[in-house]
């Protein structure tokens, strides 16, 4: 039994079937990556399972409660964080106030009036955001508006703030789309190390074989709103069936 | 001091100075002197500009921190005017339970608005306030009439029950008082050519004022404040960081809705009657124009806005032909035509020319609004004289 179960899972958008009948298992602590080309439905997927979209038939599993129906932020106090594909933080606000945010979440819950006490007299938070700032690197940016960070930055800035709540399922949405090759080798570094020194398990979404291959130790190939197969990498570089899917999608594929 | 930081405490100490000091600062000019017009320190206007403060700090709170653009908030303030008027009417003269219960009701009635507009963000959220604010203008002014007086509004009656008061003398007619000090009560201080009027409504005015800031710099400074901007800036990381943005932003518009009602109660306070027109669309437009005047999402800048805006409506609308001409009577005539002939569109039922000429200039070239214009002119300062580290950027020339 694995800590993300997704069952016969269906969407349709209008006319187009979006997604099949898709079958998954992640197992807990591990690292497992979604292929696919482009409208394969490995997005449609992701937002089915962080609560964004509710699909029409099937069921999602997390930790054996149903996610379904929940909404995006209910989902995430059950344990699953998002790293989104173009990275979504807090422009207005500096690193360390971005950083602090999650660490309140975790803390006080969805929803708390804390309107009198001043934000610096939060010891445990302040504390715990700029332990965090120092595991990402970032703690000679913490007064810097987010906005102006690099992309990279930006990217490191989003995956600390999702680990900053402790995740038990961190979802990746194509963490390296736009990224220069330095910053994609950073950010698999990242993953990496993450993933060894945390109880955690991490699915991503990926396009760059180069990061897949890295990182993942299960590839699902999703075509056409199914998976295609479902199996280790290197079972999967050699496979027939990816061959095909990919054929002229990557050059990198095998 | 007050768990404020040594730069909040520093802002809050200048708006406590610029409030206590308001008679002498808005009456700069001799009694009799061609300038004396310019002269604010009437106790009806010093009411008005603290009063109008109060009602765009709070509009800042749900504006400047969440970026929800309420375009109804003027009926916050009609409803907590009439909820104070009817306990002067029901109750006692005695500002204070009138005042209380101005924010209750303004605060109850927000949350029903609130809970339904906040189902809608951007341009459809502003049209649900505005519809909102609209329906109970209309209704004051028909349906509700036994509530609210329709047309001719509502003031306290010699033979109002008044169960706290008792009867009053022969004669005597009600006015409004803070334990027996009446509102209207002022002292004159002529000093040579000047006189400073101290009013009694003023200062209390001021003094709710003083503490109305001082909360929001708290507000503005505490987590639930930090959420609130977090809200404007992504609210699709909002929820996916594990947070419900309804409840936040409910909560602000609340709050908002309270300072709104706190502002029509003082209204009230000062001048004993209301009638459905303060909560007409205009009035709603105008709190949005005085915040964004002064600079949204800054914490003086609703206050510094309100000033301007309430003071520009009072002097430059009294301004009339006849003070032109003898303004510009040292020119030849046919240069004072031409001259009067310009200006006069801008001043007396004009004024509102002029305020949206100033407010285009604003929102095009300063738009942090007076409060960035203030830190432009510091840092103009201090590239000047860098060893001088006095001047701080909040020197703004808005009163």
């Amino acid at each position: 039994m694995g800590i993300l179960e997704v069952k016969n899972v269906g969407k349709r958008f209008g006319g187009l079937q979006a997604l099949g009948d898709v079958n998954l298992s992640i197992a807990e602590n591990s690292v497992h990556a979604i292929i696919g080309p482009n409208g394969a439905g490995k997005s449609t997927l992701l937002n089915c399972l962080v609560g964004k979209l509710i699909p029409d038939t099937g069921s999602v599993m997390f930790d054996g409660q149903s996610v379904l129906g929940r909404k995006p932020h209910e989902i995430n106090q059950m344990g699953i964080s998002r790293v989104f594909q173009t990275p979504e933080i807090f422009g207005d606000l500096t690193v360390m106030e971005n950083m602090m945010i999650p660490c309140f979440a975790k803390r006080d819950g969805a929803f708390e009036m804390n309107a009198i006490a001043s934000v610096a007299s939060q010891r445990d938070i302040v504390e715990r955001a700029e332990h965090m700032l120092e595991d990402m690197n970032m703690a000679d940016k913490r007064d810097m508006h987010a906005a102006a960070l690099s992309r990279g930055d930006k990217r490191r800035l989003e995956i600390g703030m999702c680990l900053s709540q402790e995740p038990r399922l961190l979802l990746l949405d194509e963490p390296t789309a736009g990224m220069a090759r330095a910053d994609t080798n950073n950010t698999i570094d990242l993953l990496k190390q993450i993933s060894d020194e945390r109880d955690i398990t991490i699915a991503i979404i990926e396009h760059d074989m180069h990061v897949v291959f890295s990182l993942a130790e299960r590839i699902t190939v999703l075509a056409q709103g199914t998976p295609l197969v479902e199996d280790t990498p290197d079972n999967i570089k050699g496979h027939p069936k990816v061959r095909e899917a990919y054929l002229g999608e990557t050059q990198t594929a095998a | 001091m007050f768990g404020l930081t040594k730069r909040d405490s520093t802002l809050l100490i200048i708006v406590i100075l610029l409030t206590v000091l308001a008679p002498f600062i808005l009456n700069p000019f001799p009694e009799g002197s061609a300038m004396a017009q310019f002269n604010a320190g009437y106790p009806d206007l010093m009411q008005r500009l603290v009063i109008f403060g109060i009602f765009a700090i709070g509009f800042n709170i749900l504006f400047g921190l969440t970026g929800y653009l309420s375009f109804g908030h003027a009926a916050f303030l009609g409803v907590g005017s009439y909820a104070a008027i009817w306990m002067m009417k029901l109750l006692t003269m005695n500002v204070v339970p009138a005042i209380i219960i101005s924010v209750v009701v303004a605060g109850l009635f927000s949350l029903l608005v609130g809970w339904i507009s906040l189902r809608r963000s951007g341009i459809y959220f502003s049209i649900l306030t505005l519809a909102f604010a609209q329906m109970s203008y209309s209704l004051a002014y028909s349906v509700l009439t036994p509530i609210t007086g329709g047309e001719t509004g509502l003031q306290p009656k010699v033979d109002d029950p008044r169960i706290l008061d008792g009867a009053l003398a022969a004669g005597q007619t009600p006015r409004a008082n803070f334990f027996g000090l009446e509102m209207g009560t002022s002292y004159e201080l002529e000093l040579g050519n000047w006189i400073f009027t101290f009013n009694a409504g003023y200062y209390i005015a001021a003094i709710v004022m003083i503490l109305a800031f001082y909360l929001s710099i708290r507000i503005f400074r505490s987590p639930f404040g930090m959420m609130l901007r977090a809200v404007k800036s992504n609210q699709q990381r909002v929820n996916y960081t594990g947070l419900n943005a309804k409840p936040y932003t409910l909560a602000a518009f609340v709050i908002s809705g309270m300072y709104a009602g706190l502002a029509g109660g003082l209204l009230v306070a000062m001048d004993t009657q209301v009638g459905a027109e303060r909560m007409f669309w205009t009035a709603s437009g105008e709190v949005v124009l005085m915040t964004i005047l002064g600079g949204a999402g800054t914490l003086i800048g609703p206050v510094l806005g309100a000033g301007f805006i309430k003071y520009m409506e009072n002097i430059v609308s009294k301004i009339n032909k006849s003070v032109l001409e003898q303004w510009f009577a040292f020119m030849p005539d046919g240069i004072e035509d031409f001259l009067i002939a310009i200006v006069y569109p801008f001043i007396g039922k004009g004024w509102h020319l002029t305020l949206g000429i100033l407010f285009m200039l604003v929102v095009i070239f300063l738009p942090g609004g007076l409060v960035e214009g203030g830190q432009r002119i510091g840092r103009l300062f201090k590239r000047k004289k860098p060893s001088d580290d006095a001047a701080d950027g909040k020197t703004t020339p808005a009163e």
